[in-house]
């Protein structure tokens, strides 16, 4: 068995003499008799590392892994550069604690300062805070940004995902606030539907189902009745449509997960948060920012504090403390490696690999869905979607995501020609 | 240091992607802002990131006492299982059956450590936990038809994530003050509850390392009075295997896999803040639960009365098989042993201190303990502040600082059971190092840490002024 | 610690240069500032806001600390000081300058202390 103990039995026998106790069960002199454990613990005693290893290595071998995904719907299947993984691994950054001590955690701070200015590029916002938990919870918490006492209506777009959809849900139901969801209508969210005045609107870009949404016209109606608009996109397709920023979004979230994060069976992953420098102060959680130390040389602090549950308690809109630091430096690194020329490749080969699957599906029979443009994701229609990733599942190939009654298909850089033409094949026989 | 901006040269790149294979698409409108990232080869990024790792202090440089965040050391054999391929090119939606045994055996042993019934991966954090903890309070009390129950009772000692949780599920908070001896005051507690009662947050041990000795006549209190009682699993690892919240009277829980089962922290993240609850409460958690059909497990719906979800999928999976990892390692000898080394590591420091630093609470401590530097300061001007900063000099992390609120001048001290003797007593060296320069010269300690990249941040300056991205010259 | 003969104040720290019988200023006393440190923000109430003698209006920052602001009187906000938004220290280096909103319709006004009572008050706290 371990247990990570380093001190010696002979040690810890002096240690507890020295202290004043007789015996490891003297330290809990204070707790009631009855409140002792009577029993050992109903688990298997301990291993050995090698042992442990081997429990963990069959379990993970339960698991099939796939040569061939063309599965996204939230979680997506991406390139990850050595450098990423080689990066984060440094225990440094794996083992420090959130930087409170800004004098010996400079190096974790510039690279939260570092993120915070990517995703301020990629989304065209004006301030990024340093990371919520992931996608669903930061589109959550921008609802929170937006409520006032006036406003307690809250619009969302069905073609949302259905986990940030179920967890807005959750939040706003512990708050009180009214969810009204816009259904959609030929896989587009209609902007004659923000009838009344709200406090935001949430909408997916593309959204849910692949389709890219009329943002602009969204906005602009949802401006004209005083709604804020919160705007979930996807990292990758921020390098080829218009960013929020460029939307005219007032808060842009999303899942970072596509940006260096392994699938995971759904996580760790990131949730980023971005707004205009107007929403700067309801941002909640971490942010870091520039300042000079008592000798005027650049430093790091966590900063804004004043907004944070540790100091403004029950009046604080947000209790985050612990974020997703290490996949903000994941998300960090990898853009570093892939440069501006980088994320748009990627983007490009995205949509440029998904058309050309929607196209040769469509030549086997599997019709587009919608009408709409998309970016790397379409439902096509399926007489029986399940029987179909059955039989691609026995090809090593994981197929779409069965979805009311069709199946949500989804490319990536990591699709080959040669891979797509062999899903095509399986398709049509 | 350069920024990866101040770094960037146009036209430098990383060989990544092939070509793409298939004809050029793009969408039908497309973005015209500019995409200021920067433009680095390998070797740059390498370095960068080489140089700022070593402006950061983690577990493994160092002692880090950071009390009530539980820094233990973090085992890298649970890293090599969480990046094996069979968990992390899994699918969520994938029938993994490898991930689902994990899950539900992970929830098996944690459920005995602590007395509960079911659990939930899906809360990503500590604070994460504790807001599913009181929806799972406000659910019980809406379906049960309780609609006045709106008030969740914290200590004044209590973590701000707890009036802030409150305050998200729309309960209004009711502060009662601690005893002399940092624990709940009795009389107190009984004025404090009533019909307008939802519940009450606890940790015990308490913020200042005290087992509360009445914690079962206080939850009887709360139960009486009609509330519900919930338990923050922060200073868990001073009791594992040896008390049981279950036990104590606790309707439901949160753990913080990065303190108590040693997973890292990530400079910030992520956590994994898991919620157990006892049966009469399963049916509201969120997310899916896990069954069993013809010999397969699956996840299943868990019905109308679910609170819903509180994050996407299955939670932090790769943190939980971290945790489990650790668990498997420990089994059931393990777990006791380090509860029992890191209340052993608290005291015997604890025991070095004493008599020279002032402990805000005389007697047997938990896994941690609390100095009081008031008197210290009226004398020599010399503040918690400064002690943790000149602490750094000595490559010893900073205790944590100015918690909790009902001690003035705090340092928390938490060693943890993963500290051997020699860190133990070479800390304790520093602290008495550090006593005799506030005696001999306490000017000095205001300008403390000396050896570090930078001198004290101006705090006032970033806040007044927020820079919080790099100014490209526009 | 400066006290102007020419204001009014109140218990809770907040000074109030009346404009007319029913308009006036308010903003936080040198003693308040002292006591406060360097601020670092102003969350400022909402123009046309109800504000009840005695309540919360807004609050003001600090590195580490939250502060609220109570009404001295009550009455309708008619304007908040933007200029604070940018410039916060503008509250320590002159707190008789720096007001941060003004009232209409003022009311409620009886409790308030001149600037010798205040005094008496600020050393009463002290002890």
């Amino acid at each position: 068995m371990g247990n990570y103990i380093p001190s010696t039995d002979l040690q810890q026998q002096e240690m507890l003499k020295e202290a004043g106790f007789s015996s490891f069960e003297d330290l809990y002199r204070d707790v009631p008799e009855e409140l002792l454990l009577k029993h050992e613990l109903n688990l298997p005693s301990g291993k050995s590392e090698l042992e442990a290893s081997k429990t963990l290595r069959k379990l993970a071998d339960k698991n099939k892994v796939y040569s061939s995904i063309f599965r996204g719907a939230g979680a997506y299947h991406h390139y990850i550069p050595s450098i990423v993984t080689s990066v984060v691994n440094k225990e440094e950054f794996v083992t420090a604690y959130t930087p409170y001590q800004a004098e010996i955690s400079q190096g974790v701070l510039q690279s939260i300062f570092e993120y915070q200015t990517m995703i301020c590029e990629l989304t065209g916002m004006d301030v990024s805070n340093a990371s919520v938990y992931d996608g669903a919870v930061a589109a959550a918490e921008a609802v929170s940004m937006c409520r006032s006492p006036k406003k307690k209506k809250v619009y969302v777009s069905e073609g949302v995902h259905p986990d940030t959809m179920k967890v807005i849900r959750t939040y706003s139901w512990a708050y009180g606030d009214e969810i009204i969801p816009l259904a959609l209508k030929d896989g587009l969210t209609d902007p004659a539907d923000l009838k009344e005045e709200a406090a935001c609107v949430v909408i997916q870009q593309p959204n849910y189902y692949g389709v890219i949404e009329d943002v602009r016209a969204l906005v602009s109606a949802a401006h004209e009745k005083g709604i804020q608009v919160i705007l979930s996109m996807n990292p990758i397709a921020m390098a080829s449509l218009p960013c929020p920023g460029e939307y005219g979004a007032d808060i842009a979230v999303g899942e970072g997960q596509p940006l260096g994060m392994p699938l995971s069976y759904g996580g760790p992953y990131l949730g980023f948060m971005a707004a205009t420098s107007k929403m700067m102060r309801k941002l909640p959680g971490r942010i870091v920012g520039q300042t000079v130390d008592s000798e005027g040389n650049k430093a790091y602090v966590l900063t804004l504090q004043a907004r944070e549950q540790h100091i403004r308690r029950e009046k604080a809109s947000s209790n985050i403390c612990s974020n997703e630091a290490l996949c903000a430096l994941t998300a960090s690194v990898y853009l570093a490696a892939m440069g501006p020329d980088g994320i748009r490749e990627v983007a490009k080969q995205c949509c440029s690999k998904a058309h050309y699957l929607a196209e040769k599906l469509e030549e086997a029979g599997l019709k587009r869905r919608f009408k709409a443009d998309f970016f790397h994701e379409f439902v096509t229609d399926c007489q029986e979607p399940e029987k179909l990733i059955a039989k691609l599942a026995e090809k090593d190939i994981l197929g779409g995501l069965p979805v009311d009654g069709g199946i949500l298909w989804c490319c990536t850089e990591m699709n080959s020609k040669e891979e797509i033409d062999a899903l095509v094949q399986e398709v049509a026989q | 240091m350069k920024t990866l901006f101040e770094r960037s040269v146009a036209g430098r790149k990383c060989t990544i992607l092939p070509a793409c294979d298939v004809p050029e698409t793009k969408p039908q409108e497309t973005r015209e802002k500019a995409l200021r990232l920067p433009e680095l080869s390998e070797t740059d990024i390498s370095r960068h990131y080489t140089q700022l790792a070593k402006q950061t202090f983690g577990v493994n440089d160092g002692f880090y006492p950071l009390g009530s965040c539980t820094m233990k050391y973090n085992p890298k054999v649970n890293e090599r299982t969480a990046s094996l391929e069979g968990f992390t090119e899994v699918h969520p939606s994938q029938n993994a059956q490898g991930c689902l045994e994990l899950l539900k055996t992970a929830e098996q042993y944690l459920c005995e450590i602590t007395g509960m019934d079911a659990m939930t991966f899906q809360p990503a954090a500590g604070a994460h936990g504790e807001l599913t903890g009181l929806m799972l309070i406000k659910r019980y009390h809406e379906l049960n038809n309780h609609p006045l129950r709106k008030k969740i009772i914290v200590p004044d000692s209590a973590h701000g994530t707890n009036p802030a949780s409150s305050s998200m599920c729309g309960f209004t908070v009711v502060n009662i003050p601690s005893a002399e001896d940092g624990c709940v005051d009795l009389e107190k507690l009984r004025e404090a509850v009533g019909e307008d009662t939802a519940g009450l947050m606890l940790t015990n041990p308490n913020t200042l390392g005290i087992f509360d000795k009445n914690i079962k006549a206080i939850t009887d209190i709360v139960h009486e009075a009609g509330g519900l009682c919930y338990y923050d699993g922060a200073n868990l690892n001073a009791v594992m295997g040896i008390a049981r919240p279950g036990d104590m009277g606790f309707d439901c829980i949160h753990l913080n896999l990065h303190k108590s089962f040693s997973t890292p922290h990530g400079g910030g993240g992520p956590g994994s803040g898991p919620v157990g609850c006892k049966s009469f409460l399963a049916d509201y958690l969120p997310g899916e639960k896990i069954a069993e059909e013809n010999g397969k497990l699956c996840w299943q719906p868990r019905g109308d009365a679910s609170i819903g979800a509180v994050r996407s999928f299955h939670g932090n999976f790769l943190v939980v098989v971290k945790a489990f990892t650790y668990l498997v390692t420990l089994g059931k000898e393990g777990v006791p042993m380090v509860a029992k080394n890191a209340v052993l590591n608290a005291n015997y420091i604890k025991h070095l201190l004493e008599g020279t630093w002032d402990v805000a609470k005389k007697g047997t401590c938990m896994h941690e303990f609390v100095l009081t530097l008031e008197e210290l300061k009226k004398e020599t001007g010399v503040s918690a502040m400064d002690v943790a900063k000149a602490l750094q000099d000595y490559g010893i992390h900073p205790p944590t600082m100015y918690f909790p609120l009902n001690v003035h001048e705090a340092l928390m001290i938490e060693p943890t059971e993963t500290e051997s003797r020699e860190t133990l007593d070479e800390a304790a060296a520093a602290f008495m190092d550090i006593w005799k320069t506030i005696q001999e010269n306490p000017e000095s300690l205001h300008d403390t840490p000396h050896h570090s990249p930078i001198k004290r941040p101006d705090e006032v300056n970033a806040a007044r002024h927020p820079v919080l991205r790099y100014p490209f010259n526009d | 610690m400066k006290t102007p003969e020419e204001l009014k104040y109140s218990k809770t720290h907040e000074w109030v240069r009346f404009i007319s019988e029913t308009e006036a200023e308010v903003g936080l006393s040198d003693f308040a500032q002292d006591a406060l440190g360097d601020l670092v923000f102003v969350n400022l109430p909402e123009p046309d806001a109800e504000a009840v003698k005695g309540e919360t209006i807004c609050d003001v920052e600090s590195v580490k600390a939250v502060s609220d602001v109570y009404a001295p009187a009550s009455g309708t906000v008619s304007e908040v000081n933007e200029e604070l938004l940018d410039a916060p220290e503008k509250i320590n280096s002159d707190p008789y300058g720096a007001w941060l909103f003004r009232l209409t319709d003022v009311t409620d006004t009886d409790d308030l202390l001149d600037a010798e009572a205040y005094i008496a008050h600020c050393e009463s706290e002290e002890h």
